[in-house]
C-alpha cells in the first residue's frame, strides 16, 4: 500500500494505481479525453495534467503511478492554463458545430471547454477536411471531429481485439484509419460499437433515426437481452422510445458490447409489436380483451385437465423471459393445473450440459466466472463460436491472448477465434468424445495428469483410465480428421498448463451423445486438476440471456426452482407447504416428448411463452405438425411469431425493456433487469399475465411486484436463499449465494465438489445417429452468426443487421463446390430424410470438404427442416449439429 | 537501397517471395521485429505494396492495422513505388528556414510531379523528408545516397539533367 496525499486528502492506495485512478477514490475527478479505465493509458491527450510536489514539471496524472509521500495537487493556476492550452490546441481544428452537433451535451470536449473558458481556438491554420465515412450501417465516422485521442483504436485493437482502426501517418495529417484507408463498411470491423461508445466527440456516431438531445434523454441501468453473456448497460430513454444504448461497467461485459447490444434495440419500439390480445376465429386474428381471453384459457385449462387429465397440458416456458416469470410459469403449470411437464429450450441447447455435469459435479453450470478467463495460462475452445455467439467473452478470450494466455481450439469450422489459436483441430462434426479421450490417453501416457488431485478430490479414475487406453493419438486422427500430433500437442498445452479453462457450447451439447460430450470434458478438467481453481474450470457458455435462470428457477420437467427433484419427497413437502397445494411426484415430459405427444393426441394443451419452436426445433415439419395437432395453443410474445400463427389464443407481453426482474448470465450472476418504458398498447408484463391466469383458475396469490416473486423464490431455492432485491442493487450475485450475508461464489467446487468427489465416467466414442450416406452424402452441422439472435425475431427487425445478413446460407468447401459446379451465391435445394429448403452457397474453407453449415436463424430456408430430432436418451436433447443432406443445384 | 530498387517489377515474383518469406523468417521469433522486417522487405523493390504488408503482418502475427500504422508513421517507408533516382528533399527546420520550400516549387515544376509521387517513366520520385542530419549544409536534398548542399533553385537543372543522362546510359547499355 501507498500513502499519499492530493489536494490536501491523505489517502492510502494499492500499489501500481496512477495518480488519476488514486484520486477518483476520494472522488476527486481529474479530465482526461483519452484515458480508458481498464486500459493501459495513452497518455496522449495531456489534459489530465497535474502538480506533484518535488518535479519540475507537470505530469500526465493517467500515466504517473502512484509513490509514497507523494503530494499532489489537481487544481491550481498553473494546471488551469496547462489544461486551457491543450484545449486550445485540440480545437484548432474542431469544428466549433456544437449547435447541430449530435453529440452536444454528451461531448468531453464541449464540457471542458465550458469548464475551462475556451471559446475560439488561438490557433488559427488549416482545418481537416476528410469525408464522412458513413457506411457501416449503424455508425459513420467523422474524422473532421476527432481529436486523435487514440481511444477508439486502443478499444478496437486492445479491448475487442479486432484490428480494425488504426493510426495512420503523423504531424498534422494523422488520422484514424482502416488499413489502406478503406471504408469502414468493407472492412473487417464487426460493428460493436465499441468505439463509438468510448469517443469523447462527436467523431463516431451511432446512427438514429430519431433526432434527440442528450438532456432530453434518461438513462436506465439493466441487463442485455440477447444472449448468456449478461452484459450492463445503459438504455437511453426519450419520451416512450429507446434512442440509444451505453455499455455499463458490469462485471461481464466490463465497458463492451456487441453488434446487437449496443445497436440492436430497436425491435422494443416496433410497429410490428403485439399490442392487443388476439382471438382466432374461424383461422383468423380477432383482437380481444384481457378478461374475455384469460377467461377462455382458463375455461379450456379446466375443461381439458377434466376430460385428459393434467398430463394432457404442457407448457413451453421461456429463456428469454426473466426469473420470476419462469417461476411463476413452472408453478402455474405444478401448483395449479398440476403437471410437471413444462420445459423451455435449455432442452435444445445445454440439457446435456444440466444433466453430465450435475452428475459428475454436481452442479451442471459454468464454473467459473467470465473476468477469470483474463487470468487463465491456456484458454480450451471447443464447439463454441464464441466470437459470434457470446461476443463479448470472444474479445474477453482474446484479450487473455494479449495477456500471454495460450490458446486451443478444436471446432469443425475454421472459426474466427481459430486464427488466435496456437493450436487448431478441425475435427469432424460429432467426434468430440474421441478427440478429449484421445488427449486424456496423451495426459496420462505422458504422465500429465494431477495425481495428488485426482487421489483426494475425485473417484473413478481408474475407470478413465481404461477407458482411454485404446484412444491413442492415431486412432483418434483417424476419427476426427486431425493430424495426432496435433491431438499430442493440444494434449500437452493443456496438461501441463497451471489453470487451464474450458469453454464448450453447443458442439458439445447438441448431439445425440451430448452428455457423454458433456461428461468428457468435465472427465478431462478433473484429470488435470482443473476444477475448483480459480481462471480454469469447466465452462458451458449458456446461449439465452436467461437460459440458466430459467434452468435455475425450475423450468425442466424433473426439477423444481434450485435442482430439487419432483420425486424428492423432502423437497415436494417443502414445495407444497409453501404454495399450498398437492404436487405431482412425477417427472413431466420435455420439449421433444411434448411435441411427439401432440402428434400422438397425449398432449392436448400446448401454453408456448416467448419461444418460437416453428424455427428453433428440429423437424420443424413434424412441429408444424404436432402444433397443429393440438386441441388448443396459447403463444405468449412480443410479435406474432411463426408459432403464434399456429396459436388460438396470442397474448401481448413485455420486452425486457418494459418490465423489471433478474436475468442469471451464464456465469450465474443473478442481475437485475430495470423497466425503463410501459408496454405498447395493451401489452403486459409476463409475469402479471402469469399472476392473472393463475388466480383466474382459482389460486389466489397475489405479488405486488417482481421482487415480491424473488423473495418467494430465495426461501424456496437454496442456491438463491440469500438473493433480494434491495442486494442486487449493488450488483449482482453469482449463486450459490445460500443466505444474506453470503456474498455469491465466484467459482464452483473450491473445497469440495458439489456432489462430494469429482466423478470420472467412463464414455466411448459413439457414432452420430445419422451419418452420410450414398443417398445423402453430405453432412450439414447448424449454428449461429453474429447478427442474430435465435429465431430473428428481434434481430430480423433491424435493419442494419439484415443489411449485413439479409438471408439463409449454405457453407460449403471448394472442393465440395467445385465438384458439384456451384460458386459463391448459387441458388440450391438442401434435402434430408425430413424436409427440404432453398438456400445460397458460401463457397469458403472455413468447412472442410463435404461439411455444410447452414445458420439456423432464418424462417426462409430453415434449417430446422433439414436437422434430425433424434435424441441424446439421457438428456433428451435433439442433435442439431449433425445430420446427412444432399445438395441440388437450383438455378 | 539495393541494386533491385526499381519499380518496374523486373525481378521474378516468385524470388522476391521467397525474399519476403526468408526475412520474416529469420525475424520471426524476435520481438520488437516489425521496423528491420519492413526496412529489409522495402530493399526487394524500393516499397512496400498491400500484398507484402499482409504477408508481413500474418508472418510476424501483428495485426495489419499496426503494421499498416507503423508503415505510414515513417517517412522512409513508402506504401507506393519509388523512381529509379528517390529525390528527397529535407523540410526539417534549418533547411525550411533557409528556402527549402522554393528549392521544391522548383523540383515539382522540372520533375512534374507532385510530393509522393513517381513519375510515369518511373525514373524519379520526389518526397519531402525530416532532417537527414545535415543541417549545416541546409537546404539540403538527397538523390538516392547523394547529398547536395546549400541549395539555391538555379541549382536543380543541372543536377536532375546529370540524373536523366545516367538514365539514358542505362537504358542504352540495357
Amino acid at each position: 500500500m501507498v500513502s499519499l496525499t492530493i489536494d490536501d486528502k491523505k489517502i492510502t492506495v494499492e500499489e501500481g494505481l496512477t495518480i488519476i485512478q488514486a484520486a477518483k477514490r476520494v472522488n476527486i475527478e481529474i479530465p482526461s479525453l483519452c484515458y480508458i479505465e481498464g486500459v493501459e493509458s495513452i497518455a496522449s491527450c495531456r489534459i489530465c495534467a497535474v502538480e506533484v510536489e518535488g518535479r519540475p514539471n507537470l505530469v500526465a496524472s493517467c500515466a504517473t503511478p502512484v509513490s509514497e509521500g507523494m503530494v499532489v495537487k489537481t487544481n491550481s493556476q498553473r494546471i488551469y492554463d496547462a489544461r486551457r492550452t491543450v484545449l486550445d490546441l485540440v480545437l484548432s481544428t474542431h469544428p466549433l458545430d456544437c449547435l447541430t452537433c449530435e453529440k452536444a451535451g454528451n461531448c468531453k470536449l464541449q464540457d471542458y471547454c465550458y469548464e475551462y473558458d475556451v471559446k475560439v481556438s488561438s490557433y488559427i491554420g488549416k482545418k481537416n477536411d476528410y469525408p464522412i465515412d458513413d457506411t457501416n450501417p449503424f455508425y459513420y465516422f467523422d474524422k473532421n471531429k476527432c481529436i486523435l485521442c487514440r481511444r477508439c483504436v486502443k478499444v478496437c485493437s486492445e479491448l475487442q481485439c479486432n484490428n480494425t482502426l488504426c493510426f495512420s501517418e503523423r504531424g498534422f495529417v494523422t488520422h484514424v484509419s482502416t488499413p489502406f484507408e478503406g471504408k469502414l463498411g468493407e472492412s473487417n470491423c464487426v460493428s460493436c460499437g465499441n468505439c463509438v461508445s468510448v469517443c469523447p466527440v462527436g467523431a463516431l456516431m451511432p446512427k438514429s433515426r430519431v433526432k434527440f438531445r442528450t438532456w432530453e434523454t434518461r438513462q436506465v441501468k439493466t441487463v442485455c437481452s440477447f444472449c448468456g453473456v449478461g452484459c450492463e448497460m445503459y438504455l437511453k430513454i426519450k419520451g416512450d422510445r429507446i434512442v440509444g444504448v451505453a455499455p455499463a461497467m458490469g462485471p461481464a461485459n466490463k465497458g463492451l458490447l456487441c453488434v446487437k447490444g449496443k445497436f440492436a434495440y430497436g425491435f422494443v419500439n416496433h410497429p410490428d409489436r403485439l399490442k392487443k390480445p388476439l382471438v382466432k376465429k374461424d383461422g383468423v386474428f380477432e383482437e380481444a380483451t384481457w378478461d374475455e381471453v384469460l377467461d377462455i384459457i382458463a375455461d379450456r385449462i379446466s375443461g381439458i385437465r377434466q376430460k385428459y387429465g393434467p398430463q394432457s397440458l404442457a407448457g413451453l416456458s421461456s429463456a428469454k423471459c426473466t426469473n420470476e416469470e419462469n417461476y411463476l410459469f413452472q408453478k402455474l403449470f405444478r401448483a395449479v393445473i398440476g403437471t410437471n411437464n413444462v420445459d423451455h429450450c435449455a432442452r435444445l441447447c445445454h440439457a446435456s450440459t444440466v444433466a453430465g455435469l450435475a452428475a459428475t459435479l454436481g452442479s451442471g453450470a459454468m464454473t467459473n466466472s467470465i473476468e477469470e478467463t483474463l487470468n487463465s495460462d491456456v484458454i480450451f475452445v471447443t464447439g463454441s463460436n464464441t466470437t459470434e455467439a457470446h461476443p463479448v467473452i470472444g474479445a474477453q478470450i482474446r484479450q487473455a491472448r494479449l495477456k500471454g494466455a495460450r490458446i486451443i481450439v478444436a471446432d469443425p469450422r475454421r472459426i474466427e477465434l481459430s486464427k488466435d489459436a496456437e493450436i487448431y483441430l478441425q475435427i469432424k462434426p460429432g467426434t468430440n468424445v474421441a478427440l478429449f479421450n484421445g488427449m486424456m490417453n496423451v495426459i496420462i501416457e505422458e504422465g500429465l495428469q494431477d495425481k495428488e488431485y485426482i487421489e483426494a478430490r475425485t473417484e473413478g479414475y481408474e475407470g478413465l483410465a481404461d477407458t482411454v487406453r485404446s484412444y491413442t493419438p492415431e486412432r483418434v486422427g483417424e476419427i476426427c480428421g486431425v493430424d495426432p500430433d496435433d491431438i499430442r500437442k493440444a494434449a500437452r498445452l493443456y496438461g501441463k498448463a497451471d489453470r487451464a479453462g474450458i469453454f464448450y457450447s453447443m458442439g458439445v451439447t447438441q448431439h445425440s451423445t451430448g452428455t457423454q460430450g458433456v461428461m468428457s470434458v468435465s472427465n478431462l478438467a478433473l484429470l488435470c486438476g482443473n476444477i475448483g481453481k480459480e481462471s480454469a474450470g469447466v465452462n458451458p457458455l449458456r446461449g439465452q440471456n436467461n437460459v440458466q435462470g430459467a434452468c435455475d428457477m425450475g423450468s425442466l420437467p424433473g426439477d423444481l426452482p434450485g435442482y430439487q427433484k419432483v420425486f424428492n419427497p423432502q423437497a415436494l413437502e417443502k414445495f407444497e407447504a409453501a404454495w399450498g397445494v398437492k404436487l405431482p411426484d412425477k417427472a413431466g415430459v420435455t420439449v421433444t416428448e411434448m411435441l411427439a405427444g401432440a402428434e400422438k393426441g397425449n398432449i392436448r394443451f400446448m401454453y408456448i411463452m416467448g419461444e418460437n419452436p416453428m424455427i428453433s426445433d428440429p423437424d420443424i415439419n413434424h412441429v408444424e405438425k404436432s402444433l397443429k395437432a393440438l386441441d388448443f395453443l396459447v403463444v405468449q410474445d412480443i410479435f406474432l411469431t411463426e408459432t403464434a400463427r399456429l396459436a388460438d389464443i396470442v397474448l401481448p407481453a413485455s420486452a425486457f425493456a418494459e418490465k423489471d426482474g433478474t436475468f442469471t448470465n451464464t456465469e450465474r450472476r443473478v442481475q437485475r433487469v430495470r423497466k425503463a418504458l410501459e408496454p405498447p398498447g395493451e401489452a403486459k408484463a409476463d409475469w402479471q399475465i402469469l399472476m392473472e391466469l393463475m388466480k383466474k383458475l382459482g389460486y389466489e396469490k397475489t405479488y405486488g411486484g417482481p421482487s415480491e416473486i424473488m423473495d418467494e423464490i430465495a426461501g424456496l431455492t437454496p442456491s438463491y436463499g440469500g438473493i433480494s432485491y434491495d442486494r442486487l442493487e449493488a450488483g449482482g450475485i453469482q449463486w450459490p449465494c445460500p443466505t444474506r450475508d453470503h456474498p455469491g461464489t465466484k467459482y464452483l467446487h473450491k473445497e469440495s465438489f458439489t456432489r462430494g468427489k469429482g466423478l470420472f465416467k467412463q464414455i466411448d466414442y459413439v457414432e452420430s445417429a445419422e451419418l452420410p450416406d450414398s443417398e445423402y452424402p453430405y453432412l450439414l452441422t447448424t449454428g449461429r452468426v453474429l447478427y442474430h439472435y435465435h429465431t430473428r425475431t428481434m434481430t430480423g427487425r433491424i435493419e442494419g443487421l439484415n443489411r449485413i445478413s439479409p438471408e439463409s446460407f449454405a457453407q460449403i468447401n471448394p472442393v465440395t463446390a467445385n465438384r458439384l459446379q456451384l460458386s459463391d451465391g448459387s441458388r440450391i435445394k438442401v434435402s434430408s430424410r425430413r424436409g427440404e429448403i432453398f438456400t445460397k452457397v458460401r463457397v469458403t474453407d472455413v468447412v472442410e470438404e463435404d461439411v455444410v453449415f447452414i445458420p439456423f436463424h432464418f424462417a426462409d430456408g430453415a434449417a430446422n427442416y433439414l436437422t434430425n430430432s433424434a435424441t441424446d436418451p439421457i438428456a433428451g436433447i435433439p442433435e442439431f449439429k449433425v445430420c446427412a443432406i444432399k445438395i441440388e443445384k437450383a438455378d | 537501397m539495393g541494386a533491385n530498387s526499381c519499380c518496374c517489377g523486373c525481378i521474378d515474383e516468385k524470388l522476391q517471395e521467397d525474399r519476403l518469406r526468408e526475412i520474416i523468417g529469420k525475424y520471426i521469433n524476435t520481438k520488437g521485429a516489425l521496423i528491420p522486417v519492413l526496412h529489409e522487405a522495402q530493399t526487394i523493390n524500393g516499397y512496400l505494396p498491400e500484398s507484402v504488408l499482409k504477408e508481413i503482418a500474418a508472418g510476424l502475427n501483428i495485426p495489419l492495422a499496426e503494421v499498416y500504422g507503423v508503415v505510414t508513421f515513417y517517412t522512409q517507408f513508402s506504401l507506393k513505388p519509388k523512381g529509379k533516382f528517390k529525390v528527397q528533399l529535407c523540410m526539417g527546420t534549418a533547411c525550411y528556414v533557409k528556402g527549402a520550400e522554393k528549392i521544391l516549387e522548383k523540383l515539382k515544376e522540372k520533375l512534374g510531379i507532385m510530393v509522393g509521387e513517381c513519375s510515369e517513366d518511373g525514373s524519379f520520385s520526389l518526397d519531402a523528408c525530416r532532417c537527414i542530419g545535415a543541417c549545416g549544409l541546409a537546404p539540403v536534398m538527397m538523390i538516392n545516397d547523394d547529398v547536395y548542399g546549400r541549395l539555391v533553385p538555379e541549382d536543380i537543372d543541372g543536377i536532375i539533367e546529370k540524373y536523366r543522362n545516367m538514365q539514358d546510359v542505362v537504358q542504352d547499355v540495357e
